[in-house]
């Protein structure tokens, strides 16, 4: 149970108390690949029945999703980037594509948070919501470093991705992976995820996308590493991503030393009123 | 590539606004979700709850030094405010009748699992003492409880600080040192003002002195707050939204408040009417102090420069 509120732990489903837990399971979302189809959004609102979101237009290039949610599991990001040429005159004009998803954090502050035990651990490392159990208090949203968590409010429980836990428990991939034409989505065991990621980095650095560089997979970080990691070709804050994200519960028992501190001063304040005689 | 903007309306007209950030973000969109939690529910069950906890405490205080008519004041407050603000929670979940499932478990790492415990806690034990009081039956066991409330009652008062601080919300989650105290003091003010108001002043007097303890220390948590004294991570941004906006407007409102209201503390042992004016205002200034906590978590989370640029400079400064 060390390190069970923060820093690496090697396996997570045995520290949430499963015995002999099948290998953790994650994503690899490869945004060099994304060709920003949103069949992984369309696929993951048909098979868990994830109501819509509106119907606005937001104007921000191709995306009219605009962000993760409680009723958007998958989101497209789509950055438009100008820069000058390498040589000659003019521009050039890239698109960045990119499908986000929760995190699924080692460190899942949704999770520590979460009053009711609404929020589990599964024996696949990942995180879910317990919809018979939420009751909406929204610990979860204000918890979450990647805002991803949100509350329906015609419906008042908090809902985000279960990594398809209906599927994968039967052996079959996530709804959105399933679908991605381009592979840039791909389920798998996290260390193996992970071994082809960092293949796949090192192909990208050997062709000159120098810019390339992965996202979550890094154990060491602020939540522990992420059971959805990422290969990025910018900084996270450009996808909308914190750059550096620390899971809130890591300074909890320092709070709870704080909170008692000024408990004792509260009672401390009462007693030294009464030291007067009136 | 979007640089993202300074935001914050009326940000020029701030004193100690910060320079304008530069950092980049995707369309200016939030990294976080703004809080669910609303006012007046999230502020109102803040300080009920506080005041709930500093008044059983002093309601145990005075029933141990034979002070009996403050005793009774501080019993039927600390009920009627603990009532109020579970209603206020329950009003703010999203599905109000699954509200037991707050004592489905008992989780440590939940500091809202935690506090629902020490709630009920609370709940129970105030009540008890208030019916007590009220109807003289059973005096021995109504004195159990209220001692009983006196040990719930300062964890009430603070445990509301960790709820907020354990978020990924900047200005909640920086001021973990600073919320608990400001809730102390916020607390012991509200109950000392309520102790003012409802108790004749010949017996009011620790209400009196806990009301001036309870203004120093709220009015010295607030300014650290607000001038970013104790924030770890680039001070001057964090606690930029406890000054700007509509933060800043109930922060130096209750600020205000508070000032006049210690004032009228001082005068109140010689005035009743003092004593009733003073009270209100320390009550109103415990108020502006808890909605402008709420505001300030909102801004907060919903402009990305709170959230992007102080994990940016934790990667580039080595």
């Amino acid at each position: 149970m060390s390190n069970s509120l923060y820093g690496p732990l090697p396996d997570v489903a045995e520290d949430a108390g499963y015995t002999e837990p099948p290998e953790r399971r994650g994503f690899f979302t490869d945004t060099s690949v994304c060709i920003g189809c949103k069949a992984c959004e369309v696929a993951c609102k048909e098979w868990n029945a994830v109501p819509d979101d509106g119907f606005a237009l937001t104007g921000m290039s191709y995306d009219n999703t605009g962000a993760l949610g409680a009723s958007t599991w998958r989101h497209v990001a789509f950055v438009e980037q100008t820069r000058p040429h390498q040589v000659g005159d003019g521009v050039d004009t890239r698109w960045l594509m990119a499908s986000d998803v929760c995190k699924h954090c080692t460190h899942a502050a949704c999770l520590d948070v979460c009053p009711t035990g609404a929020l589990i651990r599964t024996e696949f490392g990942t995180v879910v919501v317990q919809e018979d159990i939420c009751n909406g208090c929204a610990y979860c949203v204000s918890a979450c470093p990647y805002g991803v968590i949100d509350r329906r409010e015609d419906d008042g429980r908090a809902w985000k991705c279960t990594l398809c836990y209906d599927r994968i428990g039967d052996g079959l991939e996530p709804a959105c992976a399933k679908a991605c034409p381009t592979d840039s989505i791909q389920y798998g065991p996290l260390d193996e995820l992970r071994e082809r990621a960092s293949a796949r980095l090192n192909t990208l650095h050997e062709e000159g996308v120098t810019e390339a560089r992965l996202y979550g997979e890094d154990d060491s970080d602020g939540v522990g590493g992420a059971g959805a990691f990422f290969l990025l070709l910018d900084e996270p804050e450009v996808y909308g991503l914190p750059p550096d994200p620390v899971v809130t519960t890591r300074d909890l028992p320092a709070m709870w030393r704080w909170a008692g501190g000024a408990a004792l001063a509260l009672a401390g304040g009462v007693a030294l009123s009464f030291l007067g005689r009136r | 590539m979007r640089p993202g903007r300074d935001g914050g309306r009326g940000a020029g007209r701030e004193e100690r606004m910060v320079p304008r950030a530069e950092f980049r973000s995707y369309y200016g969109r939030p990294v976080l979700k703004k809080p669910r939690w609303k006012a007046p529910h999230m502020p109102g069950y803040l300080y009920l709850g506080g005041l709930s906890g500093a008044s059983s405490t002093m309601a145990a205080l005075a029933d141990a030094t034979g002070r009996p008519r403050l005793a009774l004041t501080g019993r039927l407050t600390a009920a009627a405010a603990v009532a109020g603000g579970a209603g206020l929670l329950i009003a703010e979940l999203g599905r109000p009748k699954r509200v037991l499932n707050m004592l489905r478990v008992f989780k440590p790492t939940s500091p809202m699992s935690v506090g629902s415990w020490i709630l009920a806690g609370q709940g129970g034990f105030t009540m008890a003492a208030a019916a007590s009081a009220v109807t003289g039956i059973a005096p021995g066991l109504g004195r159990a409880a209220g001692a009983a409330a006196a040990v719930t009652g300062p964890f009430v008062a603070t445990y509301t600080g960790v709820v907020l601080a354990d978020t990924a919300v900047p200005a909640w989650h920086e001021a973990y040192r600073h919320l608990p105290l400001l809730f102390t003091g916020s607390s012991l003010a509200s109950g000392g003002a309520i102790g003012m108001i409802a108790t004749p002043r010949g017996d009011a007097g620790p209400a009196r002195r806990m009301a001036l303890i309870g203004a120093g220390l709220e009015l010295a948590a607030a300014g650290a707050l607000e001038r970013g004294v104790g924030l770890r991570e680039r001070p001057d941004l964090v606690s930029e939204p406890y000054r700007a906006g509509r933060a800043g407007v109930f922060l130096r409102s209750g600020r205000a408040l508070t000032v006049a209201g210690a004032a009228g503390a001082v005068a109140a042992g010689r005035s009743r009417v003092a004593g009733v004016v003073a009270g209100l205002a320390l009550t109103g200034g415990a108020l502006c102090t808890r909605f402008a906590v709420l505001y300030a978590g909102h801004a907060s989370a919903e402009d990305p420069k709170y959230t992007v640029v102080p994990q940016r400079e934790r990667l580039t400064t080595p």
